[in-house]
């Protein structure tokens, strides 16, 4: 018992009444913690709201819950081992992260991948940007109420995965990348099923938008809320369609122009709202660039190999480790040690759906990074919810938190 | 662009640019710690320039004896669509360096999780603390001398913090 | 559900024992608790989406509350941060209460062998089923549910007998 009195007057103490009364002498201000477990948070993500009455005085988001330690992974292996890791950051377009890993690391070795696997690399990477979107409106939705739009957005993401699991023989975390190209050759089956889907897919999204547009709850719900103007995103580093819902024209594929987006026609749609609202129609609208650059990358999909013949970079292919001599020693070498990239360090960053995912990579000459960091979108768009949580209301903070979409494997690395 | 941007910092902070080098396309200029605010609110405002975008902010262990960190600023020119890297080198002694949050408000997140990960201290930050690690946590594990694995027992799981309290 | 009928049609009663009832309804109600942390919450989605559709087996209702679920799915990395209130979670749940250990990462810390990340969630919470993959395929997780639930007809309490699939 004295045991206990003793914890409870030490716990008082700790907390210094004295200020909080004078601060708020009736009390009228409340905590809310949210998370990290909640299912409006999408993720582990904590947030630590102080209330008053319904409007948000003060919010403090917490990361961390997920903090896996990849960068001090990525330093303790080689550049391909940390490819399967590259996966699990952004788990919703586990393809994209992939890409923009290689892209990276062959832009530190300096080698280029041929022509076919930078077009099936361009395909997959629309493909899952419309997969990632389409995780994003269905729970999106549902954190405005919707619950139908749920179940087909993941009817329609079952599609793409399929997709995938033709593609790369896996249906989620692909590691589908190599230095200098794609693991394997895209078959005919695969372009098939692509066709296909991007066929029926623009009549699947137009029935969520009938579901959706002129929904007068939804669009009470996420008209004007959460306004974030050009000059804010721009100060917080906002990225990717948040940036674009606020007036910025910024799309790394057509600023930075990577892969073949530069042999591509499409448009980056931009709106200046800055709400929810103009979020929804910003992905809206990716979703449908992404099947038209898709159409286009299929109609141009040229022959010819799909990896770099890079010997001191790319593994060997496996027939010939199996038959030649010098490609069985490469294969070793580059297994065990990964390489020999000149020393230096490079920055790449590719539009995510989320945001720019950048990576940035300093060598000191042997097979392992010497450093690797991440620069992730979601990190800094949840900035936003600091920035810009203060005077609104409650229950419009799970509509933000929603409509930012982000992942909190990426954020938390 | 490259030599523009050279051209004009070295007019105004001559001596504060340490080294300007290029790798693969990339400019990175080395600057004096000191001056590190100076120069971002310079590369921000000046019109021409228009740095107005911080894309990250991360540390480097080099695990030497001169210099041994080093704080890496990556920009971006909305108007020209140009990246550059600022860098500035911290020594173990003196692990403070002067916080850019006042020129971009994304800065501050990224230097929370750079001091949690090198215990790199930015003075002037409105807000300094682990943001991914537990609070009392006491390491910084992105430097090189922290083994992987971490060190067993530094942070308890919830069945062992029960005796831990029970016995002290 | 041992039952016998007599006369089921005529007389319109069976008989059965009533803890074997009781397991009957209890294996094909189970309200998970959905602890999505990281990808492996992704697939607990489709799990839970058409296609897969959870809904088959009893188990559509994912309650977030921990109050009201019998069943806690923990998918995906177990941090020390996290673990405290993965812990709490569970301490929340009324009794009889079922874990399953959702992918490698949650079983044995998988491909994370760092500093930040619990090599396993056993060491600090009991688990009765652990189902492999990183992630595992919805088939996989379907599976565990109904090793639980098969766990459930046998009468094994929980915390005894751990399955691994
Ligand atoms: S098991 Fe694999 S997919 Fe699941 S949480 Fe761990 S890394 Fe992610």
């Amino acid at each position: 018992m004295e045991e206990k009195i003793d914890k409870i007057v030490e716990s008082l103490g700790r907390r210094n009444i004295e200020a909080e009364i004078r601060q708020d002498p009736l009390g009228t201000e409340m905590i809310l913690n949210v998370g990290p477990q909640h299912p409006a948070t999408h993720g582990v993500l904590r947030l630590v709201l102080k209330l008053d009455g319904e409007y948000i005085v003060d919010a403090v988001p917490e990361l961390g819950y997920l903090h896996r330690g990849k960068e001090k992974i990525a330093e303790n292996m080689t550049f391909l081992e940390f490819l399967p890791h590259t996966d699990r950051m952004d788990y919703l377009a586990p393809l994209s992260n992939n890409t923009a890993y290689m892209l990276a690391v062959e832009k530190l070795f300096g080698i280029e991948a041929p022509k076919r696997a930078q077009y099936i690399r361009v395909i997959l990477n629309e493909l899952s940007r419309i997969s990632s979107h389409l995780v994003w409106l269905g729970t999106f939705a549902m954190d405005v109420g919707a619950l139908t739009v749920f179940m087909w957005c993941f009817r329609e993401r079952e599609k793409i995965l399929s997709i995938f699991d033709i593609v790369t023989g896996v249906r989620f975390t692909t590691s589908y990348a190599r230095i200098g190209g794609v693991a394997q050759d895209i078959t005919d089956e695969g372009i098939h099923a692509i066709k296909e889907f991007i066929d029926n897919f623009p009549k699947e999204l137009e029935q969520c938008e009938k579901l959706l547009n002129k929904n007068r709850i939804f669009i009470e719900r996420t008209d004007g809320i959460g306004m974030i103007t050009k000059e804010q995103a721009i100060d917080i580093g906002l990225s990717g369609p948040n940036l674009r819902a606020s007036g910025v024209p910024r799309d790394l594929r057509k600023d930075e122009p990577y892969l073949v987006y530069n042999e591509l026609d499409f448009d980056i749609p931009v709106y200046e709202e800055g709400d929810c609202l103009a979020r929804y129609y910003v992905r809206l609208d990716e979703m449908k660039e992404s099947v038209k650059i898709v159409r286009q990358c299929i109609e141009k999909l040229p022959s010819g190999p799909v990896k770099a013949d890079e010997p001191k970079a790319t593994l060997p292919k496996k027939e010939k480790v199996y038959t030649k001599m010098e490609e069985l020693i490469h294969d070793f070498i580059l297994t065990n040690f990964g390489g020999t990239p000149p020393v230096g360090e490079v920055y790449h960053a590719v539009e995510n759906p989320k945001g720019e995912l950048g990576f940035y990579i300093v060598s000191d000459g042997t097979g392992y990074p010497w450093r690797l960091k991440v620069r992730s979108p979601s990190f800094t768009n949840i900035q936003e919810l600091k920035v810009r949580g203060k005077g609104n209301r409650r229950d419009d903070m799970v509509g933000r938190r929603g409509s930012i979409d982000t992942v909190m494997g990426e954020a938390d690395k | 662009m490259k030599d523009k941007i050279i051209e004009k910092l070295n007019n105004l902070f001559k001596e504060d640019i340490v080294e300007v080098s290029e790798f693969r396309g990339e400019l990175t200029i080395v600057v004096k710690k000191e001056k590190i605010v100076d120069v971002c609110k310079f590369l921000k405002e000046d019109q021409e320039l228009a740095f107005d975008y911080l894309v990250d902010i991360c540390g480097v262990d080099y695990f030497r004896e001169k210099d041994r960190f080093a704080v890496v600023y990556n920009l971006w020119s909305l108007k020209n669509k140009f990246r550059l890297r600022l860098k500035v080198f911290v020594d173990e002694s003196d692990l403070v360096v002067p916080s850019v949050t006042s020129v971009w408000s994304a800065a501050n997140w990224h230097e929370r999780e750079t001091f949690d990960m090198f215990g790199i201290k930015f003075s002037g930050h409105p807000d300094l603390r682990r943001i991914y690690m537990p609070e009392d946590f006491e390491y910084y594990p992105l430097r090189k001398d922290f083994p992987l694995q971490g060190i067993p027992g530094s942070i308890p799981l919830p069945g062992q913090e029960k005796i831990k309290t029970q016995r002290g | 559900m041992g039952i016998n009928t007599f006369n089921i049609e005529e007389q319109g009663f069976l008989t059965t024992k009533l803890s074997e009832f009781i397991r009957w309804a209890q294996r094909n109600s189970l309200w998970p608790m959905p602890l999505g942390i990281s990808c492996c919450a992704i697939e607990m989605m489709a799990f839970a989406a058409p296609k897969y559709d959870v809904a088959r087996f009893g188990s559509e209702f994912l309650r977030f509350s921990p109050r009201q679920s019998d069943l806690l799915i923990v998918a995906g990395t177990v941090t020390y941060k996290m673990a405290r209130v993965v812990r709490k979670i569970y301490d929340q749940m009324p009794d009889p209460k079922w874990v399953i250990a959702m992918g490698v990462c949650t079983s044995t810390g998988g491909m994370y062998r760092s500093y930040a990340v619990v090599q396993g969630i056993d060491q600090f919470l009991p688990v009765d089923v652990y189902v492999s993959g990183c992630p595992p395929r919805p088939e996989n997780l379907i599976n565990g549910l109904l090793k639980i639930q098969e766990l459930i007809k046998k009468g094994v309490p929980p915390k005894r007998d751990p399955i691994f699939i």
